[in-house]
């Protein structure tokens, strides 16, 4: 008896291990507070390996709040995050970019003082330039220049990709909003990530751009790269998501695919208003 | 398809050629546009600056009927001055200009540079003693206690946001500075050493610009023994123009310190212009953004501020230091906001600028005023009324001579109301200082020259020229 107790405890414990393993991002019990509110109650999901998925929710719901727990902006104040199975929870976000978890921010945060190329060139990582004495010491320095020489036609290929090309000596502080929102989408595929978290990427983006910026997020998905999207488009989230985790009150709702979720009752009461 | 993207400025060769004029922008045209590079851009700057500073020092100099020997050795002044806050500018630059660091600890960085020199240097049988090594070994020693001393205070203080950043660096400074003013630390013995900073009356050494000089002057640092061959062109020309061997002895330590400053500019600049200095601007920008990139910025702040700490420290060691004796009032905490009016007048974020406006600032804005006086004072016979009220009074008689005297009188005092007016000037008319508009991009590539692929094919393009 006792031993078929503790031999289904242990498959029970390896299935959860497994899950732990298999998805690229899994959340356990996320919870974070702000004076008395409770920002983040309790959330956990996963997020599956080169999918597309989509978090949504009502304002305020915590969505842009577990972004900030999951890429290290916060502590949480319990719960942890596994990422390709390794308990992320307390690295700082530089730790999480090197290991290829990335995001973007809600409100674009370009580097306003800066050129378009400067922001693009930021981005990459690892370059032999970052330390402090090989640009000052004279051999030294020539790999510098030339690494930057090939970063240079690399930044050029993505401004083109993403149609930056012609303002790429403006101060990003000139840039639109849309603009602004595909420089943070060419700097974050930069820093080489495994998975990327997209706040609002769609937003202030004209519908042709966004047309052409889904089919290279499939693209990539293909490629192995996997997304975990925050967007208050519906028609994006139902028609691009594999799966779609809904937020409401601090709480995951519901979880499950775009078809699901459009019937969830739960769902159209919280959040959908019975519109769809 | 492009129809559609308004991002996107399809269209002819037109446009395209519009297109990157605006892209070089009207500034850049004119600082940067001709096919100098830009470090030559920068010496010519740096050269106008010189020769108006110059300028105005020498026509002075002849209307007062000074001498040769009497001119050479006010240049020399100046340009000790001006290259003595040049090269703390550069290294507040560093710090607040490329990396937002708002330091306003700056003079206790250089007093630990100072004093550690002056402990390891001095006599062990003086008044206040040392432990009586060799000049270099207290350079030296100097530069590695900055360096210390800059991470301790790094470690608490680069975790704040930028407004507590400066209060901690302002404390810091001034606990350095209390410390070394305090009785506790006017005698005392590490270790059975016996050492002694004297507290407020200050510290003794051996006198750094006449030993560096004389070294570099003759040969075996003996006067009597003849010039050394660096020493020979100095002593030519000192010769040529009957100049007295003191002055000749500071232009020598002087050309050194404007030697200093040239190595920290360079070091600045390449780091400015590097992967590593669009990390120091990304973080004034938005540090949140940098560590996002992947970027560890606690440690590249660290290592900034340290540098930045070192330079300071030489500032220091040179400046401060040079005459053989420092006390704690050499330290206050307005030579910080000295050092900030000449980076806010340069424009801070750049390396040139920081050089003009320590030119500027020290030349006409600090030496100038009392430079005039004396001469007003030798050459016309004015009033010396004691109070502005005894030449406010004469002028209801018409005279304005009591109160022109009054004014020249004052004009050592006169000229912390001019350092304001010339701010409240530059924040109206020039808010960026006089270069700090300029738009140049943090990579060892002039990136203000390169071209996208597709205008390439267009544009007879000068880009990919490697600025190194």
């Amino acid at each position: 008896m006792s031993d078929a107790t503790t031999e289904e405890e242990e498959r029970e414990r390896g299935q959860e291990r497994e899950r732990t393993e298999q998805a690229m991002l899994h959340v356990s019990n996320l919870e974070k507070r702000f004076g008395g509110i409770v920002a983040v109650d309790g959330v956990s999901f996963e997020v599956e390996r080169e999918t597309i998925t989509g978090l949504i929710g009502p304002n305020g719901a915590g969505k842009s709040t577990a972004f900030n727990l999951i890429t290290g902006v916060y502590a949480p104040d319990a719960g942890s995050v596994y990422f390709r199975g390794e308990n992320v929870t307390e690295l700082r976000p530089h730790q999480l970019v090197d290991r290829g978890l990335v995001r973007t921010f809600q409100i674009s945060r370009e580097l306003a003082g800066m050129t378009v190329l400067e922001n693009v060139l930021l981005a990459f990582d690892e370059q032999r330039g970052e330390s402090l004495w090989r640009p000052v010491v004279p051999g030294a320095r020539r790999a510098v220049v030339r690494q930057e020489r090939e970063l240079i036609d690399r930044a050029w290929e993505i401004l083109e990709l993403f149609e930056l090309d012609h303002l790429a000596h403006e101060d990003a502080a000139n840039l639109s909003g849309g603009q602004r929102k595909l420089l943070e989408l060419c700097r974050a595929l930069l820093t080489e990530p495994t998975l990327l978290l997209l706040d609002e990427p769609m937003a202030g983006v004209n519908p042709t751009l966004e047309k052409k910026l889904l089919a290279r997020l499939h693209e990539l998905r293909e490629q192995g790269y996997t997304f975990l999207i925050v967007e208050h488009d519906m028609d994006i989230i139902m028609n691009n998501c594999e799966t779609v985790i809904v937020m409401h009150q601090g709480q995951v709702l519901a979880r499950g695919p775009p078809e699901a979720i459009q019937e969830d009752e739960r769902v159209i009461d919280a959040y959908l208003g019975g519109e769809l | 398809m492009s129809r559609d993207v308004p991002v996107r400025c399809d269209g002819g060769n037109d446009s395209e050629s519009r297109d990157e004029e605006r892209a070089n922008g009207p500034t850049n045209f004119l600082l940067n546009g001709n096919a100098r590079p830009r470090w030559l851009n920068d010496i010519l700057i740096i050269g106008k600056a010189t020769v108006v500073v110059y300028g105005v020092f020498i026509g002075l100099g002849l209307a007062a009927g000074l001498d040769m020997n009497g001119i050479v050795s006010t240049l020399q002044q100046v340009t000790l001055l001006a290259a003595s806050f040049a090269l703390v500018v550069l290294a507040l630059n560093l710090h607040w200009g490329y990396t937002g660091l708002f330091n306003i600890g700056v003079a206790g960085f250089m007093a630990v540079g100072a004093y550690t020199m002056a402990l390891v240097t001095a006599a062990p049988d003086a008044t206040f003693p040392g432990l009586g090594l060799p000049l270099w070994v207290g350079v030296l020693a100097g530069l590695v206690a900055s360096a210390l001393v800059g991470f301790l205070v790094a470690l608490p203080a680069l975790r704040l946001r930028a407004d507590y950043f400066a209060i901690v660096t302002l404390a810091a400074a001034e606990v350095i500075r209390l410390v070394f003013n305090s009785s506790a630390l006017h005698e005392f013995s590490v270790l059975g050493v016996e050492l002694g900073t004297g507290g407020g009356q200050g510290m003794s050494f051996p006198n750094l610009r006449n030993t560096v000089s004389r070294e570099l002057l003759y040969v075996g640092g003996d006067p009597t023994a003849g010039p050394t061959l660096f020493g020979r062109p100095f002593m030519a020309v000192g010769d040529r123009l009957e100049l007295s061997p003191s002055v000749v002895e500071g232009w020598v330590y002087t050309v050194v310190l404007v030697a200093l400053v040239a190595f920290a500019f360079v070091v600045i600049t390449r780091i400015g212009n590097s992967p590593f200095g669009r990390m120091l601007k990304a973080i004034r920008e938005d540090e949140l953004v940098a560590r996002s990139l992947g970027k560890n910025t606690d440690r590249v702040k660290i290592k900034v501020f340290m540098l930045g700490c070192v330079f300071m420290g030489l500032a220091g060691i040179v400046w401060q230091g040079r005459r053989g004796y420092i006390d704690p009032n050499l330290f206050l905490p307005i030579i910080t906001f000295y050092i900030f009016i000449a980076l806010i007048i340069g424009g801070s974020g750049s390396n040139t600028g920081s050089v003009v406006g320590a030119f500027l600032f020290a030349g006409l804005l600090f030496e100038g005023p009392p430079f005039v006086q004396r001469i007003v004072d030798a050459t016309f016979d004015l009033p010396h009324p004691p109070t502005v009220y005894d030449g406010a009074v004469a002028l209801g008689d018409l005279d304005p001579m009591p109160l022109l005297g009054y004014a020249v009188g004052e004009l050592p005092n006169l000229r912390f109301v001019l350092f304001g007016a010339v701010l409240i000037a530059l924040m109206i008319y020039r808010p960026d200082g006089i270069l700090g508009h300029r738009n140049e991009p943090a990579s060892p590539i002039d990136l203000t020259k390169e071209r996208a692929p597709r205008e390439r094919e267009h544009a007879v393009a000068d880009g990919g020229e490697e600025d190194e």
